[in-house]
């Protein structure tokens, strides 16, 4: 385990370094993109930030009112043109203030790299649509309404689409119990509901 | 526009004839397709006028799972996922969550780790082509395939003792170096298989049934198909060269030769070129990994718990049907805070109804076999 610890100590203190070197350079990643949107819609990035400045986790926080002009701004601009929604997604964290996370992976085959788009949501607020932007957005709203219920208004179909229809609950949310009572909450459906 | 296109003419069609349209169920039990899967499809006559998927059957909380145990507890979880090609998913996993961390990853390992994510590519590109061909009614081209397969099925028992799910990767490396026969058997493989690629070509490539099933049949173009986000050989199938091997290099890939093939149509047969070219590019690297494959650990040495810094990452390979990524959140702990998959399957089946509107009902099966899905990654 000492030994462990070394190697533990040894990696961390790696770390460091090839920050100070970053700073040189002084350009946090994704500050090319960020000028991209700041030109068009100044202060819609709320918060940017990257996992050990690696530049393909480069993340954006955007306001919720602003995410479908940002988005379609991104997928047109010359110098970003992000034509590929890889994932979206959402990330549940229940003592925030605004609990859920609703999470934009975007790619650019152009130039080859990432971008996160992130909108911090409060519980039953819903989001805006942005499969009018992306197609392959339209299944991937879907899911996250079905296993997180953040609804998207204008969405053209918005059903469950893994679980029954008649599910009841959300299970990708914290709170959703994983043994004992209540793990499901599914209601039989009656012949009336079935159409027989 | 096919489509419209249709709409009109059937209501020309439904006011002399009085003509209506026909709904009807296509699975989950369905051979062709290929798993659970339920198409509900609109007729008229034998155009398809819409479509709509029901999905979920093999929906089993993987990513909940996930979130509730350990790192390395999470890898034969992934292997029921793309079960076709368990090792990829491993491969995609593992180098995801070293993301967090700066471990130097032994060669040894990264060439082990090139060398059976492409023989499961091959394993996966061989299910599709037996069972694609079978639908559109060749049957040799099924037992053909299989005989391969087997022999890549035999190849991961004789290196990590499972079949089909074989748990094949660790984080940091692998479990333990490969025997020698495993390598022994590779290059056997590998100087057989060129043969038997020339062979299946001889049953299709210009089979003039199957041309007429496949040509011209479920073209999409490289802008819709970046729009769906279609990943994997169907974009190359449409004529965009990218492959995540190339554009992100993960594993050996960056010491490796081989060529991307695209397409030029968008159309099934296209699709069905660009995955025969990459039966013989993988062939080709797994050659290249036997033949550059250095000696040394197969494991860095690597803390007991795995605790991942705070963060979150996402990182993506490409998988035999496409990109398959992971988004994981890290709170500091031994289990991941939120563990999202991110599909090929489940995306590209999300591009059916574009692709099979206008066109014949039994061209859905046809498409639905170019699009290559796996039911296990779809649902999770």
């Amino acid at each position: 385990m000492s030994d462990e610890a070394v190697e533990n100590s040894e990696q961390t203190d790696g770390a460091p370094e090839s920050e100070e070197s970053a700073e040189e350079v002084k350009t946090p990643p994704g500050e090319d993109l960020k000028e991209v949107v700041e030109s068009a819609f100044p202060g819609a990035v709320l918060e940017q930030s990257a996992y050990q400045d690696d530049e393909d986790e480069a993340t954006f926080v955007v306001g919720f009112d602003a995410i479908v002009a940002v988005a379609t701004h991104l997928r047109d601009h010359g110098d970003s043109h992000f034509e590929l929604l890889t994932d979206l997604t959402a990330t549940h964290y229940p003592e925030a203030e605004n609990p859920f996370e609703v999470l934009y992976h975007l790619y650019s085959i152009e130039h080859n790299r990432r971008l996160r788009l992130k909108v911090r949501i409060k519980d039953g607020q819903s989001m805006p649509t942005v499969s009018g932007i992306w197609s392959s957005a339209d299944w991937m709203e879907r899911e996250v309404y079905d296993l997180f219920g953040i609804e998207f208004e204008d969405h053209p179909d918005l059903r469950r689409i893994l679980l029954p229809d008649n599910w009841g609950s959300h299970p990708m949310r914290k709170d959703y119990p994983l043994e004992g009572r209540g793990e499901r909450i599914y209601t039989k459906p009656t012949r009336k509901e079935i159409g027989d | 526009m096919v489509g419209v296109a249709n709409v009109s003419r059937i209501e020309q069609q439904s006011t002399v004839h009085g003509t209506e349209e026909l709904v009807i169920n296509m699975g989950p039990q369905h051979p062709s397709t290929h798993g659970v899967l339920r198409v509900i499809l609109k007729l008229d006559g034998e155009t398809v006028n819409d479509l709509d998927c029901d999905i979920g059957y093999l929906h089993r909380g993987t990513e909940k799972i996930g979130e509730n145990i350990t790192y390395t507890m999470f890898i034969p979880y992934t292997d029921r996922l793309d079960y076709i090609a368990a090792p990829s998913n491993n491969l995609a996993w593992v180098t995801a969550v070293e993301k967090f961390f700066d471990w130097e990853i032994p060669m040894r390992a990264q060439y082990i780790r090139s060398m059976v994510g492409e023989l499961s590519r091959i394993a996966s590109h061989l299910l599709w082509l037996a069972t694609h061909a079978l639908d559109i009614g060749a049957m040799t081209v099924f037992l053909w395939c299989f005989r391969e397969r087997e022999m890549v099925l035999d190849l991961f028992e004789t290196a990590f003792g499972g079949r089909l799910t074989v748990n094949a990767f660790r984080l940091g490396g692998l479990h333990e170096d490969v025997p020698d026969k495993f390598l022994q058997l590779t290059q056997e493989f590998a100087d057989l298989f060129p043969s038997r690629i020339d062979d299946y070509e001889t049953l299709l490539t210009n089979n003039r049934i199957w041309l007429q099933r496949t040509r011209d049949v479920g073209i999409i173009s490289a802008e819709d198909a970046m729009d769906l986000g279609l990943t994997g050989p169907i974009i190359r199938g449409s004529g965009v060269r990218w492959d995540l091997r190339r554009a992100k290099p993960y594993a050996a890939y960056p010491y490796l030769d081989f060529v991307v093939p695209v397409g030029e149509n968008g159309d099934i047969y296209d699709r069905y070129l660009v995955r025969i070219e990459e039966l013989r590019q993988s062939t080709r690297i797994i050659q290249q990994c036997l033949e550059q494959l250095p000696g040394g650990p197969v494991t860095c040495k690597t803390p007991r718990t795995i605790k991942p810094p705070e963060g979150e990452i996402y990182h993506s390979i490409e998988n035999p049907k496409g990109e398959f990524g992971f988004y994981i959140v890290s709170d500091g702990t031994t289990t991941p805070y939120r563990v999202r998959i991110r599909p090929p399957s489940f995306i590209n089946l999300g591009g059916l109804k574009k692709l099979c509107v206008g066109q014949l009902v039994a061209d859905v099966v046809a498409i639905i076999g170019s699009i290559d899905i796996v039911l296990g990654e779809c649902d999770r």
